[in-house]
């Protein structure tokens, strides 16, 4: 009997801490079971910056904070099979997503990068000045969960996820006997 | 300080109190919430509770003059938008603002029970309606030179009587009077039968004529009256609910103006009937321009022997009736929120059970009846259980004030027996171009021309009086999304579903409206309404996705036509360009990756 | 007859499961003498019923009502835990968590709150179709001992009834309406209060969520080893029924 091919999967980071990523990592040793199953595309772990094919996962973590995020998030989506928010910061935007809430002036973009390159208490700036190149992809007035922006088929949350949620998750989704999460494994912290 | 001590210290007079406050300081400051606290024996933080509950009472200082503009979509549909604006030019403040010198504030109020001469304003105490550009300009200027907000209406004001000065401010608008209510009414009939009986028999007529509440939710009188009859208290309470804030009702208000001693008689017999020493008549604060009247009515009342002591000479026959001023909040059209208001809370409703009939007002049985049904109740017992049950359709029995607003010719008041088809009420108010019509409110439901055919009655389409005609150029969702928005403002935030879901039925109409909601939010607008129903602590919440949910089943292609299809299951909802508006215009350039031409 | 059912009691059941009540006994409190678990938010053991968060609604009798207000009926049958109520239930606390600024990443209170052990329960774990309304709100770390962050507020008033039952004080009340009502102290900020750290409504138990917050003892604690990582909202109430 010939093997099954094996699944393709993408992962990205988008506006989050890279934590989620690093939490993939701690699925630890079962990660050799793991690749028996899958291949990694797209991805910053196999630092393959395009997709070379048609993936059938894409892990995204991070919410959408800047028009690249959002490039990104829509490539994965044309591109994946199945779409899957990893984190807190994907599902509901997490800690950057603290910008949506602390500005009350009528132009709150401007009010928070000022805040944060030139008025802020502890800012050592001597240009003065908000950075402002070419390459700097261009801010969203929010920060948007994923779910916002494109459809999204799961979400494994957590800050970070345990590596056993994203194992388990994983293997069965690749399965196919994915049926919800049991009850103690989720977390938000 | 004075104004408590004329309400003894009782926190139970916190309403009143700080109406009182409000008057006289035009806000209520932290300084005499504190005082207020004191002399009533309560912590600040429950005075503020009440202060920050009511929209007529503020926290900031408002001018001497408050102008509060209703903002009723009928209003707006009326010229409401010219109106505002000439108030701005004049007062030279917007909408939501105070004149820097403290003459005046400028601000927009949901219905003030005047749909039928729309667009209106209260002035202070003073209603001013029929408003146009030109009426609202000179009307300003007036104020603006020191005119008293009265002399407005008339230069004589004062030397007018009450009924005179409210007829002036307000046209009753009677278009057609039924048997029942505005036709003749023999004066005191009805009191003068009632006190020949025993409060069994009392009870039995009114529930043998088959009177059912007409504040709309039509529980059956005669079975009320007998549950708070049939408790054993040291004291029973009769509080008539004239609050009628439900958008486009304004039926009461021509009672009130035009039936008061009908009304009081149909308390006191329901005082008699129940054994009840106290009566309260909850008047809106929108309504506090009838004020006047109703107390004279009352005075004259005392004057008469039909309140007081021994009652038209019958022995231990004691009755009296205060006026509780309301201070802008729908919620206490909700008997057990009603209830909370008289007691100085705020208008919260109360946990049921127990209900107002067993425990109601501080803790006392309580008969709590629109002014309507009072009304009616006066009539049956003059003329008899028959009399009623004749008329109207099985199951809702008599006749319905109907109060008609909007897009017709003769909006005004209706007396019709119960079971008429909106056909036939069209018809009558003429307009039989009508495209939607709002039945009940917006709580109730809203009808395309293919139900003009239902009937005005409890089982088909049951309405507390509301009934807004809509013509062929009005926009279905922006009707809905103004009717949301007024029960997010309404809704008085004890419960989850009812505080939070309907910010949320809001927020996905604007996106309906801007052409940003998904296929699927049609779904999600069916499952959150249910949601919120079935969770929600009382009727608003119960009602309040009825603008939304009647909307969907007799407009439907309203809202398909707004909903864009996600492409390759990127959300089309999602707009990225205005996304990104702000920081282009921070960064001083265009989107390398969302702008075609960013060389420009 | 019915004197001797007022001493002796009354059953009905809640998922079937035959219950115990006595006359007076709200649906609530007779299902956790039974050790049948009801989801509830905005009641706590030792203070009164409020019935405001709406998370306990079941199906009495075919209606909708909130379990901790409403009052046991002799041979009721009560639904409890249907896939239904807990989509109400679920979309209730989803509710709550939008409301506010629920972030549980840098929530001192996280595993130990009973908001987000609630979504664990109910398994809020669907992308979201409800809009995030991110209030600004103040932090209040006036009083030397305590902090309120009333981003992470549900508006549950236990403090409340907490503070005025137990305490005798009134540190805390509701003031606004609709969407703007929220819990604030009696006073200008909480050090013009009489509140104390020793206060009940101060203690660990009255908020449920991370808003009102103890100084120098955050985190004593780690993350992952909380209240609520050892097991499910609500276990010690159905452990009783399996003994």
């Amino acid at each position: 009997m010939t093997e099954l091919p094996k699944a393709r999967i993408a992962t990205a980071s988008l506006a989050g801490c890279f934590g989620c990523h690093m939490a993939i990592l701690d699925i630890d040793e079962r990660l050799i079971e793991l690749m028996k199953l899958v291949e990694v595309d797209r991805s910053p772990l196999t630092d393959i910056k395009r997709f070379t094919k048609r993936c059938d996962i894409g892990i995204i973590e991070g919410g959408c904070c800047n028009e690249e995020n959002v490039h990104v998030l829509h490539d994965f989506r044309r591109n994946c099979d199945i779409l899957i928010s990893i984190g807190q910061c994907a599902i509901m935007g997490g800690l950057p997503a603290m910008r949506n809430a602390i500005m009350h002036s009528d132009a709150p973009l401007r009010e928070c990068l000022e805040e944060a390159y030139i008025t802020g208490r502890y800012i050592r700036n001597t240009t003065h000045d908000i950075p402002n190149d070419p390459a700097l992809p261009l801010l969203l007035d929010e920060v948007y969960p994923c779910s916002d922006v494109v459809e999204i088929d799961y979400q494994i949350p957590g800050c970070a996820p345990t590596g056993d949620i994203i194992f388990e998750t994983l293997a069965k989704l690749l399965t196919g006997k994915f049926r919800g999460f049991e009850r103690e494994m989720i977390k938000f912290d | 300080m004075e104004i408590c001590e004329t309400y003894a210290n009782d926190r139970h007079r916190m309403l009143d109190i700080l109406l009182d406050v409000q008057d006289r300081f035009r806000w209520i400051s932290p300084k005499v919430m504190e005082t207020v606290a004191r002399q009533t024996g309560l912590s600040r933080i429950e005075v503020e509770g009440v202060a920050s509950f009511y929209s007529f009472l503020s926290q900031t200082p408002k001018g001497r003059v408050t102008i509060r503009l209703c903002n009723d979509i009928v209003d707006r549909y009326a010229g409401l938008e010219e109106v505002a604006k000439a108030f701005e030019e004049v007062l030279g403040i917007k909408v939501g603002q105070t004149s820097n010198d403290g003459a005046f504030s400028l601000e927009y109020t949901p219905c003030i029970g005047m749909c039928d001469q729309a667009p209106a304003a209260m002035v202070n105490d003073v209603v001013l309606t029929k408003l146009t550009a030109e009426t609202a300009r000179s009307a300003a200027e007036a104020l603006k030179a020191g005119t008293s907000p009265s002399k407005l209406v008339n230069e004589r004001f004062d030397d007018l009587t009450a009924h005179e000065q409210a007829t002036r401010m307000v046209d009753n608008n009677i278009r057609h009077a039924g048997e029942v209510l505005l036709g003749p009414v023999p004066e005191e009939a009805g009191l003068g039968k009632a006190v020949g009986l025993t409060p069994t028999q009392i009870i039995t007529t009114v529930e043998n004529s088959g009177l059912r509440g007409c504040g709309g939710a039509g529980f059956t009188t005669g079975r009320k009256w007998r549950f708070a009859a049939s408790e054993k208290a040291e004291k029973t309470f009769v509080l008539c609910n004239a609050d009628e804030g439900e958008p486009g009702t304004f039926k009461d208000r021509v009672l009130l103006t035009e039936r008061p001693h009908l009304l009081f008689e149909g308390m006191t017999i329901a005082a008699r009937a129940v054994g009840a020493k106290e009566g309260i008549l909850y008047l809106r604060g929108e309504y506090v321009y009838l004020r006047k009247l109703l107390e004279g009515v009352l005075a004259e009342r005392r004057r008469r022997g039909l309140l007081g002591k021994d009652i038209l000479g019958v022995a231990g026959f004691d009755f009296d009736i205060r006026i509780q001023l309301g201070a802008g909040a729908y919620i206490c059209g909700e008997e057990g929120a009603l209830i909370s208001s008289c007691e100085g809370l705020p208008g919260e409703p109360k946990t049921r059970p127990p209900f107002p009939v067993n425990r109601g007002y501080l803790g006392y049985p309580t008969v709590v009846n629109n002014v309507e049904t009072f009304c009616h109740a006066a009539r049956i017992l003059d003329r008899g259980a028959e009399w009623f049950h004749a008329m109207g359709t099985e199951g809702s029995h008599g006749t319905k004030l109907l109060s008609v607003c909007g897009d017709c010719l003769n909006p005004g008041i209706y007396e019709l027996p119960y079971g008429h088809t909106v056909w036939e009420l069209l018809e009558m108010v003429g307009d039989e171009d009508a495209a939607a019509v709002q039945v009940g409110g917006p709580s109730g439901t809203m009808i395309a021309r293919d139900s003009f055919h239902r009937r005005l009655t409890f089982d088909d389409l049951a309405t507390g009086g509301a009934v807004i005609v809509f013509s062929g150029e009005r926009n279905i969702l922006e009707i809905v999304e103004y009717y949301m928005s007024f029960f997010v403002h309404e809704s008085c935030g004890y419960c989850t579903p009812c505080r939070v879901g309907n910010v949320f039925l809001q927020k996905a109409i604007q996106k309906f409206r801007k052409g940003l909601a998904n296929a699927e939010d049609i779904e999600y607008l069916k499952e959150l309404s249910g949601t919120i129903i079935e969770t929600s602590r009382c009727g608003l919440g119960m009602t309040s996705p009825n603008p939304i949910l009647t909307t969907l089943k007799n407009f439907p292609l309203v809202y398909s036509a707004m909903t864009k299809p996600s492409k390759d299951r990127i959300r089309a909802t999602f707009d990225i360009q205005s996304a990104i508006d702000d920081a282009r215009r921070i960064a001083k350039r265009r989107s390398y990756i969302f702008d075609k031409d960013f060389s420009q | 007859m019915s004197g001797t059912e007022k001493e002796t009691g009354f059953t009905f059941t809640i998922d079937g499961v035959e219950v115990t009540a006595h006359a007076g006994q709200t649906i609530m409190e007779a299902a956790d003498e039974a050790g049948v678990y009801i989801p509830r938010l905005c009641d706590h053991e030792g203070l009164r019923h409020q019935g405001g968060c709406r998370v306990c609604t079941v199906k009495a009798g075919g209606r909708s009502v909130a379990a901790c207000t409403q009052p046991a009926a002799p041979g009721q049958a009560v639904e409890n835990e249907t896939p239904h109520l807990s989509k109400l239930r679920r979309d209730l606390v989803e509710m709550l968590f939008h409301e506010g600024n629920h972030l549980c990443p840098i929530c001192e209170a996280s595993g130990n709150c009973e908001l987000q052990a609630m979504a664990y329960r109910l398994e809020m774990v669907e992308p979201t179709k409800f809009p995030y309304l991110e209030p600004c709100r103040a932090l209040d770390a006036s009083h030397p001992d305590i902090a309120l962050d009333t981003n992470r507020c549900i508006s549950c008033g236990r403090c409340i009834r907490a503070s005025q039952d137990v305490d005798g004080k009134g540190v805390f009340g509701y003031v606004g309406r609709g969407i703007h009502r929220r819990v604030a102290v009696n006073g200008e900020n909480l050090a013009h209060t009489d509140a104390k750290v020793t206060d009940h409504a101060i203690s660990e138990e009255v908020c449920p969520v991370g808003c009102i917050i103890r100084k120098r003892v955050g985190f004593v604690t780690p993350i992952g080893e909380r209240e609520f990582d050892k097991g499910l909202i609500g276990h010690e109430i159905e452990e009783k029924r399996h003994d």
